[in-house]
């Protein structure tokens, strides 16, 4: 009786270990790239903050609108890149996604979260911001969030692109990419992403890019296979 | 045997004569106090009195859309401006029946109150169902409204200090004209321009004349609008405070607060001079 408990508790001491090597690792292939554009974009223009002295005071040169984002060798930034088809839905991390307001401006000027995620609002502003989510397929609300208020925290549970602005401040402007999983990234300054961790199948890549829309590529990933891949969106001068 | 077939005949006549019953069972109903609305009843009420701007399918295109402004409400959202529910919930049905008794100042929508109370009812029955939400939420808990504190002239004058903390101002004008530095940028959720309250002109606001209405639209915020809720960030004292303040603002309306701000010497310069400087409609150009 006593030697069959002790060999018990001892098979289950060696199943945990095990369950603990066998923890997920950097497994499964990997999806990288850069998005671009062919064409002459819009110019951004400077944005005239002088109705909101202390923003504008934040800035050297007034700062440009972010609606088309460049970079270096024709790259573009903050574009939303993940799997649309291919990949199961999955829970959110329990983490925040974290969304501040600084210089009357969004950071990000992107931000992608998933369904059901936390999502965080900060303003390290001194001046009143009111958040406005402007969703089509989630339910709408408007918040007012002063100088030195508690972050707001909300949650939205359809995925969807939403366009966020303030009506107090008419040219802040951002977006939430609301998302169904983990496999997703934002094109950053030199328009590179990466998605990693891809279990062996195939899948959509979708690129969305707030002015110039979707773009959709299917890759196949065998094994720990790493695949590098391009968006080229044409631009619009106007 | 064959009496088995009778039998089960009969079974299958029972459930088509059940079917309809089951089905009219999950029709959207409304109640309001003791008064239950039918949404079966409240659609040909709809297809005779509404339609003709929030259309067919209640998604706001109907034939007078285009030449109304601001547009008429799209019920397929689920959306809606005066609500006693915190921003972002759906609406209870007395807040839909009360504005449908009250109608919308400055805009084309007018009070329903020659339909009788039933109407109003089925119609807010009817209305709930252009939109899918009403049929998986549940509309949001009421905002609580505490009993309002005792006038002072200390509550207006902390009530003028929330004004411009809280910055209501930058839409709503130093004097409530409604002719603030972001005034003429505003636009509604459907991006068509939208006026903040004027309040020198002292008409009834949109969802409501009494203190209470101004203590709830300020913690709901008007969904839709640029008015956002402010229930995260005043006290329910401080807010109490601030509707009396915003009660002198009304220049052309008798209320008690505007007579106790008006017996103060601060308050009477102050009012004085919007009298003088404004046009009724309160453009705020100075002569």
């Amino acid at each position: 009786m006593t030697i069959k408990h002790v060999m018990l508790a001892g098979m289950a001491m060696l199943a945990t270990s095990a369950l603990a090597f066998a923890g997920p690792g950097p497994s499964g292939g990997t999806i990288t790239g850069k998005v671009t554009y062919e064409g002459t974009p819009a110019k951004m223009k400077p944005i005239d903050m002088s109705k909101e002295p202390s923003c504008a005071k934040m800035y050297t040169t007034p700062p440009l609108a972010q609606t088309v984002e460049t970079g270096p060798g024709n790259t573009l930034a903050d574009v939303v890149v993940y799997v649309s088809a291919g990949a199961p839905d999955d829970a959110g991390p329990s983490s925040a996604a974290v969304f501040n307001q600084k210089g009357c401006r969004y950071i990000p000027h992107t931000l992608a979260f998933q369904v059901n995620q936390e999502l965080k609002i900060t303003n390290e502003d001194q001046t009143s911001h009111n958040i406005h989510p402007l969703p089509k397929l989630n339910r709408e609300w408007n918040k007012s969030q002063p100088p030195g208020s508690p972050p707001i925290t909300e949650k939205y549970d359809k995925a969807e692109f939403i366009p966020v602005k303030c009506n107090i401040h008419p040219w802040m402007h951002g977006n939430f990419a609301v998302l169904k999983n983990s496999h997703y990234s934002v094109s950053n300054e030199s328009g590179e992403f990466s998605l990693a961790n891809l279990p062996p199948g195939k899948y959509t890549i979708t690129a969305w890019q707030e002015s110039y829309g979707e773009q959709t590529q299917d890759v196949t990933i065998g094994g720990t296979e790493a695949k590098t891949i391009t968006f080229t969106f044409k631009a619009k001068p106007y | 045997m064959k009496r088995l077939c009778i039998e089960k005949l009969y079974l299958v006549l029972v459930a088509t004569l059940l079917l309809p019953v089951l089905s009219s069972a999950q029709e959207m109903e409304s109640q309001i106090g003791d008064l239950t609305g039918h949404a079966d009843q409240g659609r040909p009420l709809y297809y005779r009195y509404c339609w003709g701007c929030h259309g067919a399918r209640g998604d706001g295109n109907g034939e007078n859309a285009p030449y109304v402004t601001p547009s008429p409400r799209n019920f397929v959202q689920g959306t809606f401006k005066c609500r006693s529910t915190p921003t972002g919930t759906l609406p209870l049905d007395s807040d839909l029946y009360n504005s449908l008794y009250r109608g919308f100042n400055f805009t084309n929508m007018p009070s329903w109150k020659t339909l009788t109370k039933q109407n109003r009812a089925d119609l807010v029955a009817f209305i709930k169902s252009f939109s899918p939400r009403f049929k998986t939420e549940k509309p949001g808990d009421p905002i609580n409204i505490p009993a309002e504190p005792a006038l002072t002239v200390a509550s207006i004058q902390h009530g003028q200090e929330l004004f411009q903390k809280l910055e209501c101002w930058k839409c709503h004008g130093q004097e409530g004209r409604g002719d603030g530095p972001s005034a003429s940028t505003l636009t509604d959720s459907n991006d068509q321009p939208i006026r903040p309250y004027n309040f020198t002109s002292s008409n009834r606001a949109k969802c409501g004349s009494t203190n209470q209405d101004l203590y709830r639209i300020f913690m709901t915020g008007l969904d839709g609008t640029p008015m956002p809720s402010f229930a995260d960030v005043i006290k329910p004292d401080e807010a109490w405070d601030l509707v009396h303040f915003l009660r002198t603002l009304q220049v052309y309306n008798k209320s008690p607060e505007l007579t106790m701000w008006e017996g103060t010497k601060e308050g009477a310069a102050i009012v004085n001079a919007k009298k003088v400087e404004n046009t009724y409609t309160g453009s705020g150009i100075k002569p």
